[in-house]
């Protein structure tokens, strides 16, 4: 799905050079004329000129101003990665503090109500579910849905961006 | 302990396929980025396995088991914080940390906040943390082989370096990558099948074991006469009062409420239905056995520990050097929720082990030696061959355990001290990781074996109060300057130090130390956390100056394009990549 989108808005990112198997083709494609060099450090310069891509004829002047914007570090620029890191934090920070409230009530729970802490369910000891089960799932709930929340944070970022 | 040969073939098998795999995956090694990093291309589910793999230590395999044992309800929690902890990496850290592009902690360090010297004070409590780590991990190979053949322990910690050190030195972390994604399937295989196994036996004797069933309240009990051989000096108590014979000396009457400091190579008789001694700190009686969180002490215990282990995950060098390798900030994420997943499964296991073994294998409470319980419990449920057989699955477990994590920790000590302390070449890498290697063994040989997870629990708090405040703050916060870090990473570090010497030398003069003593993180967590962001206020001026710059890089999305690799601009070694495409095609 995000894969699509990114495709969709030509924001297919161009991995760093030292990635693996998919790389040469890509750069074979899309620059076959551009002669490796043989020298150190004017190759990393260019090369890494080469990846970003701002004269794409696809792609709108609003989205290059953002992108110029953002890495001249103009305040405009600025603002707009605090808002994402801001946003980003604060679904973090919630989901963090769900999952620590749940878990953190369980240890109050069993040392106030020792009748809670000796229950049983279908002759095993609710405690031993509660601490020995329970929080695994939970724990993966927890991380699925920051996943989804961060990932809907960034695709809404790069479509800010693009358009 | 007599020898069991399936064991301790399983065990050779395990070496020689780890020592395979690594020499099949080093053939495409042959640069720093290779070694350091596996090429960054690592696949999410491949990587989600192979940190899962890294993970699941001595600590995970055998100490788990153990601790429910000797502890019961409140030794859950280990489990749940281990897991727990890749929630609080994935939430905060993952991510940023892969988009920083760094190669180590370190250099992490280095690039958000500019100072060199942080970075070298950081080296060093990378590599102090990495080896304390290491330690637990040869202990438990020495008392797992000591489990499954007469052999001294030493050649067992021996024995998993050399092999670890082998594939370390011939294809760095590309070698090992595969090789802990298939030790992690082994581990689950080895200890999800015994479970099974010995559960169904357990359900087909009609719930009874040979120490009577856990819902009484009465400790376990030793149902024939048992002679208890013990190796490492203990302290016994016992909940009635019970006859032991010392062999050699005379009988005697052990009455509850007093501690029995037993020496090394002491044997002990108990006779038939006397009750089952345990070692000072375990729980006596069945009922507080099955019931978590009794005393207030053990309330504020189980806090620290969650602390410890929450924020502990995050600052372990070697599951931060896992997420160098996915190829971006996503797939890092991605990579830590199946993460979550894996080790969900995985951990349903080792209770249930421990649970079992408090029926049939009670002498262990006396002995101190708990975290053999998954080895020893098959023998004790399964007589003859068939129980010979699931220790040697659970043996090849083990072994799995200590080779995956200890590799791990040697990538990661041997890249921060490859990178930083001498030149980032593959041959530094390759001295460093033979020198490291080294001296974890002579330690794990000489030092007597502990609680695994106890170490493993000290190395959890002191990665805790030295590297999460600086990966939390430094990520999220503008305002941290490297004074602060400096500050914050040397007091949290000191006082985990000083809860270790103090932890030391109570458990020589009698064990008086405190719950925050052996489980420090509550306090040491917050005092590092207080000093970096007050010292950080204090040198405001010293915010670095591309701070704005680094915080884009970190946090923009990856399609954008802001991620840089750090090696690029550290060696910039584009004729090293070359020569390195050009091995890969011969």
């Amino acid at each position: 799905m995000t894969d699509e989108v990114y495709r969709k808005i030509d924001g297919i990112r161009e991995p760093d050079p030292t990635l693996g198997r998919s790389v040469p083709s890509r750069q074979q494609t899309s620059r076959p004329a551009i002669p490796i060099p043989s020298d150190g450090d004017p190759a990393t310069l260019r090369a890494r000129r080469q990846r970003v891509v701002l004269a794409e004829p696809s792609r709108s002047p609003g989205g290059l101003r953002a992108r110029v914007e953002l890495a001249q570090q103009t305040s405009w620029g600025e603002l707009l990665i605090s808002d994402l890191i801001k946003a980003q934090l604060r679904s973090g920070v919630l989901l963090a503090v769900l999952a620590a409230f749940v878990l953190g009530a369980l240890p109050l729970a069993f040392y106030f109500s020792p009748t809670l802490a000796t229950l049983r369910f279908i002759g095993l000891p609710v405690p031993w579910l509660l601490l020995g089960i329970a929080p695994f799932p939970f724990l993966l709930g927890v991380g699925l849905w920051y996943n989804r929340l961060a990932e809907r944070h960034e695709r809404d970022f790069v479509n800010m961006i693009e358009n | 302990m007599q020898l069991n040969p399936w064991a301790v073939a399983s065990v050779l098998v395990v070496g020689v396929v780890t020592v395979y795999l690594g020499r099949r995956m080093s053939r495409f090694a042959s640069t720093t980025h290779d070694f350091l990093v596996a090429r960054r291309t690592v696949r999410s589910r491949r990587n989600a396995a192979a940190i899962s793999g890294e993970y699941i230590s001595a600590a995970s395999f055998l100490g788990v088991a153990g601790l429910v044992l000797k502890d019961g309800a409140d030794a859950l929690w280990y489990p749940i914080g281990f897991t727990a902890g890749f929630l609080a990496l994935m939430i905060f850290v993952a991510a940023p940390l892969r988009r920083s592009g760094a190669y180590t902690l370190p250099d992490f360090l280095e690039a958000r906040l500019g100072s060199p010297a942080l970075r070298t004070v950081s080296t060093w409590f990378v590599v102090f943390i990495g080896v304390l780590y290491m330690l637990p991990q040869l202990q438990g190979a020495g008392l797992a082989l000591t489990a499954i053949t007469p052999a001294p322990a030493w050649i067992g910690s021996v024995g998993v370096m050399v092999v670890i050190a082998l594939n370390v030195v011939s294809g760095g972390m590309r070698a090992i990558t595969l090789v802990q994604a298939f030790q992690y399937w082994l581990k689950l295989f080895a200890i999800g099948v015994p479970t099974f196994l010995l559960c169904l036996v357990f359900l087909g004797g009609a719930g009874s074991g040979a120490a009577g069933s856990l819902g009484e309240q009465a400790p376990p009990e030793f149902t024939e006469e048992t002679t208890v051989d013990i190796r490492t000096p203990v302290t016994l108590r016992v909940a009635e009062t019970t006859l032991v014979t010392v062999v050699g000396e005379q009988e005697a009457l052990w009455v509850p409420g007093r501690e029995y400091p037993v020496s090394s190579g002491t044997e002990l008789v108990f006779p038939s239905g006397s009750k089952v001694p345990v070692v000072s700190d375990g729980a006596l009686e069945n009922a507080s056995w099955l019931r978590p969180t009794e005393t207030s002490q053990d309330l504020l215990w189980t806090y620290s520990l969650m602390l410890a282990t929450f924020l502990g995950t995050m600052g372990l060098p070697h599951v931060l050097v896992r997420f160098y390798t996915n190829p971006d900030g996503k797939a890092a994420r991605r990579s830590t929720v199946q993460v979550l997943l894996l080790l969900g499964l995985f951990y349903l296991f080792p209770v249930l082990i421990g649970a079992l073994s408090r029926l049939y294998v009670p002498k262990l409470l006396v002995t101190g030696r708990t975290d053999a319980a998954v080895l020893e419990l098959p023998t004790a449920m399964l007589p003859g061959l068939l129980g010979q057989l699931v220790v040697a699955v659970t043996a090849a477990g083990a072994f799995a355990a200590f080779f995956s994590t200890c590799s791990g920790l040697l990538v990661s000590v041997a890249g921060v001290i490859a990178t930083d302390l001498l030149g980032g070449r593959v041959r530094h890498f390759r001295f460093a990781a033979v020198a490291v290697a080294a001296v974890p063994a002579g330690i794990a040989v000489t030092l007597p074996i502990d609680d695994l997870s106890l170490s493993v629990g000290l190395s959890f708090a002191l990665a805790a109060s030295t590297f999460s405040p600086l990966l939390l703050l430094g990520i999220w916060w503008r305002g941290l300057t490297w004074v602060g870090a400096m500050a914050g990473m040397c007091v949290g570090g000191g006082l985990v130090l000083v809860a270790v010497g103090l932890n030391m030398l109570s458990r020589y003069t009698g064990g008086w130390a405190p719950w925050f003593v052996t489980q420090p993180a509550l306090f040491t967590v917050t005092a590092a956390f207080v000093t970096t962001i007050v010292v950080s206020r204090g040198t405001a001026r010293r915010v670095p100056d591309d701070v704005n710059a680094v915080m884009l890089r970190l946090h923009a999305p990856d399609p954008l394009g802001f991620m840089r690799d750090r090696a690029v601009a550290r060696f910039g070694n584009v004729d090293d990549r070359e020569r390195g495409r050009a091995k890969h095609r011969r």
